[in-house]
């Protein structure tokens, strides 16, 4: 619909490469709940400019659902990481 | 017009989105690589959607409302998510990094408590409260 630059698409895809990274690379356990608290996040704003890329606003549902999960996902992974042990 | 000023916000939004995942990667430990990263994204996710919202324009109603409801959400929600992170980080025993100068969380009563240290380190408030249980028991 709008005229999007492709390379805003591109520049949040290199995003979503560099969280991953430090999904794959993070020494502990919370880098990569990080890592996919923020992956979430890039997605959310990568599904939005689709949704104005093609003018479906189907996206921006994607995106509002994303979001709720991407955060009920990040307190549930927070509180997981509070039950391990201390004396780790 | 509407849509030069959309595309500005998105541009500006994606270039904060760039910033936080470069400080994801660059960063040393947990809670500097949190910090800046969701700070960064938050703002940049948020602009990027308030953008689209202005750039559809109210030709495309559902498009625009639902940007500008996830917006809201967003900029609620993932500084709560960070936040919980960063407690749960910290609880699970993540060593902040070689040049922190300051730790106000690890010297607090309350990670005194949680580690299970004596009575002592407690203030003075819950002192008194727990003499108060052993008195009502004796």
């Amino acid at each position: 619909m709008m005229g999007i630059n492709p390379v805003l698409l591109l520049v949040l895809v290199i995003c979503a490469f560099l969280c991953l990274y430090r999904i794959g690379r993070g020494p502990t356990a919370p880098d990569r709940t990080v890592g996919i608290d923020v992956l979430g996040t890039v997605i959310v704003s990568f599904t939005a400019l689709m949704g104005l890329y093609t003018g479906a606003d189907w996206f921006l549902s994607i995106a509002l659902a994303w979001a709720l999960l991407s955060f009920i996902g990040a307190i549930a992974l927070a509180k997981y990481l509070e039950g391990r042990a201390y004396d780790e | 017009m509407n849509e030069t000023i959309g595309m500005v916000l998105i541009g500006i939004g994606v270039a904060f989105n760039l910033v936080g995942c470069i400080g994801l990667v660059r960063l040393p430990d947990v809670y500097n690589r949190l910090q800046a990263a969701t700070k960064c994204v938050t703002l940049g996710t948020c602009l990027v959607l308030v953008g689209v919202a202005i750039a559809a324009g109210w030709a495309a109603t559902p498009l625009a409302i639902k940007a500008l409801v996830c917006a809201f959400f967003i900029a609620l929600t993932v500084p709560v998510g960070a936040h919980a992170l960063a407690r749960g980080a910290y609880r699970s025993g993540v060593k902040l990094c070689e040049g922190s100068v300051v730790d106000e969380y690890g010297d607090s009563p309350t990670m005194a408590r949680f580690r299970g240290e004596n009575a002592e380190t407690r203030p003075e408030e819950q002192r008194e409260t727990l003499q108060e249980h052993a008195d009502a028991k004796a």
